[in-house]
């Protein structure tokens, strides 16, 4: 379908109506009011979303220098992660408050000023981001917004698609959606996975949903099966484990199927339709949109020729779009030579460091500093066992690059799932305590 | 070069000029990216992850060069490691024992504590300075560790996985298992 105005609002409000929390704290298009929030007392940083970017920005600019002042905008009063939120959808707990963090001691740690609201529009030139509740001028802005989805690449989906097909892909109420669905089915059900082609935000995650499902059914409902619809042609992250877990732990009640991209949903004939030419019907369908950076920074021109992602300079994350605004997370295009840093959540607390401590340079005439960062990214793949990667990324000729002769994924043996599972949460555990402390 | 950064700011000529003119990472900008697993400035708040605030620099350098060796066992660990030099890790040590101790406040047994607060005394105070606060030379912080991280790297050294230093193997050798435990939950005990 072609993106003309009405479609476009009907895709905002799918974007942004159905996810309570957006993963990256996104905040949507609404109408903006005039006049200025609060007056700036010095020089400003601002900050638009506090999901895993967002957060870790705002602190470490205070953190390293606390004479600039920090406006933190984010529409939601709690953050829900979608790490771990699989562990949710797949019933092996049910306490979302371990996922769910709020801003409070953040915020009086390190006097950030919240600013619940929401974003209406960016304009560069006036320095000024407009939102729900008035307009903020700043010096400097870093935006984590996340994602949305191109759902206009869909037919057939429209803004009432996600209430019946769950992306569950912004944990909240979509990851209710999905987990109350999968309870609900009945024993001897398909459920349907769709993944989109890359890039999307968290590469090993539909993978490790696929097996927490299988699981969930091997349990529970043991004359059910679990279809994923891969639109890349194969698997593309961590495939050596996630292969041996299918064979291993699922081979009787899941089947993965590459090169398969849902182009066409049929709602009410509960099935989901590859290039016009071969149906896939489920009880259950979890169908996760191709993405690109949230509206927002589209609507902003941060998004570069692909009108997906945001190009920005591999050390300072300042958009090449807009000199004076940063992009940090899983909206941006990185500069990169060799496989990319993944969209994980772990990717944007990095980058929010490395993207803080330049800003804080620029601001203070000093010299920006190189980038240097990991990503560390753990999926179960049962209720005991987990598996990670972890690499370690520099900046080479302007391009990040992962450090040569490092890094990688867990030993296929799977001789370390198990303490892997239990510093899996203890990662959790921590990156959530230095995005809310 | 301060000179010339605010040449390029007053003539807004930024975006392109960055990349090439950026000074090589510091200690922070090294050592920030260590917080997702182990916690803000190395306070770790995940039972399984240890502190790595207020070690000492040589503590820090040790783990990381076994790490890397892969003469100490690990997950993730040595495969990061593998993306730093020593002077990477020469970095990090100078950043994680300028940070301050971090307090830790966990269910222990008293009594255990109480045991292991006279084994401490009796058998690890020459190298485990006061109480386990103290990171002297290569000896690592234990105060206020995490009793699932001190009890999962005992397992690691009573499985043979990890190699106890020598001096730490003949005062371990007579301890019983549930000595060992007591003195786990005293140094997990001590926050102050």
């Amino acid at each position: 379908m072609t993106l003309d105005r009405r479609n476009f609002i009907k895709i905002l409000g799918s974007a942004s109506g159905v996810a309570l929390a957006g993963c990256a704290g996104a905040p949507s298009i609404s109408s903006g009011s005039a006049g200025e929030i609060m007056a700036k007392t010095g020089r400003r940083v601002v900050v638009i979303g506090g999901g895993y970017g967002g957060s870790i920005a705002a602190k470490y600019v205070r953190m390293l220098d606390s004479s600039i002042e920090v406006v933190m905008v984010e529409r939601n009063k709690q953050f829900i992660s979608c790490p771990f939120s699989n562990f949710y959808i797949a019933g092996i707990t049910s306490d979302m408050n371990a996922l769910t963090i709020n801003y409070d001691k953040l915020a009086a740690n390190h006097g950030i000023k919240m600013v619940y609201a929401e974003v209406s529009a960016i304009d560069p030139a006036a320095k000024t981001v407009v939102t729900s509740a008035g307009t903020l001028t700043y010096d400097r802005l870093i935006v984590s917004p996340g994602i949305d989805f191109r759902t206009e690449e869909i037919e057939g989906y429209n803004a009432q698609t996600p209430d019946i097909f769950p992306h569950a892909w912004k944990a909240g109420a979509q990851s209710t959606l999905l987990r109350n669905q999968l309870q609900s089915m009945k024993d001897g059900g398909t459920v349907i996975m769709s993944m989109p082609l890359t890039p999307y935000r968290c590469p090993p995650g539909p993978y490790e949903r696929s097996c927490l499902i299988a699981h969930y059914l091997k349990q529970h409902k043991p004359k059910s099966k679990l279809i994923l619809l891969d639109a890349n042609p194969d698997v593309v992250s961590k495939k050596p484990l996630f292969t041996k877990a299918w064979s291993t732990y699922y081979k009787d009640n899941f089947q993965y199927i590459g090169a398969k991209k849902v182009t066409q949903v049929n709602v009410a004939g509960k099935s989901v339709s590859i290039e016009g030419v071969e149906d896939f019907k489920g009880d259950v369908i979890n169908l996760i949109p191709p993405q690109r950076a949230a509206n927002i920074v589209v609507a902003a021109g941060l998004v570069g020729d692909d009108k997906k992602w945001c190009p920005v300079d591999a050390v300072s994350f300042q958009s090449t779009k807009h000199p004076g605004i940063h992009v940090i997370g899983d909206a941006t295009a990185l500069p990169s030579e060799g496989p990319p840093m993944p969209k994980s959540g772990y990717s944007a607390n990095a980058q929010a460091k490395v993207c803080a401590q330049n800003v804080v340079n620029l601001m203070n005439g000093k010299e920006p500093v190189e980038f240097s960062g990991i990503n560390v990214c753990y999926s179960a793949l049962n209720e005991h066992e987990s598996v990670s990667v972890a690499n370690v990324y520099a900046v080479k000729g302007g391009k990040i690059i992962s450090v040569p002769n490092s890094g990688g994924i867990s030993p296929a043996d799977f001789s370390q799932t198990k303490a892997e599972h239990v510093y899996a949460a203890s990662w959790l555990r921590n990156i959530l305590t230095e995005m809310s402390t | 070069m301060k000179q010339c950064w605010n040449a390029a700011l007053a003539a807004g000529a930024l975006a392109l000029s960055v990349s090439a003119q950026a000074a090589p990472p510091t200690p922070e900008m090294i050592s920030f990216s260590c917080a997702g697993c182990h916690g803000t400035n190395g306070g770790s708040a995940g039972l399984s992850m240890p502190s790595l605030a207020s070690q000492s620099k040589t503590a820090i350098i040790d783990a990381m060069k076994k790490f890397k060796s892969g003469e100490r066992p690990s997950t993730v660990m040595g495969r990061l490691a593998k993306g730093y030099t020593d002077a990477d890790f020469e970095a990090m040590g100078n950043f994680f024992s300028r940070q301050k101790f971090h307090p830790t406040a966990q269910a222990v047994d008293k009594a255990k504590v109480a045991k292991g607060s006279d084994l401490q005394e009796a058998n690890c105070s020459r190298c485990h300075l006061d109480d386990g606060k103290d990171g002297k030379d290569d000896t690592p912080v234990m105060a206020s560790q995490w009793l699932t991280y001190l009890q999962m790297q005992m397992d690691l050294y009573q499985s043979g996985k990890r190699k106890m230093p020598e001096k730490m193997a003949e005062k371990v050798k007579p301890l019983s298992k549930e000595d060992l435990d007591a003195l786990l939950h005293f140094y997990a005990s001590v926050n102050k």
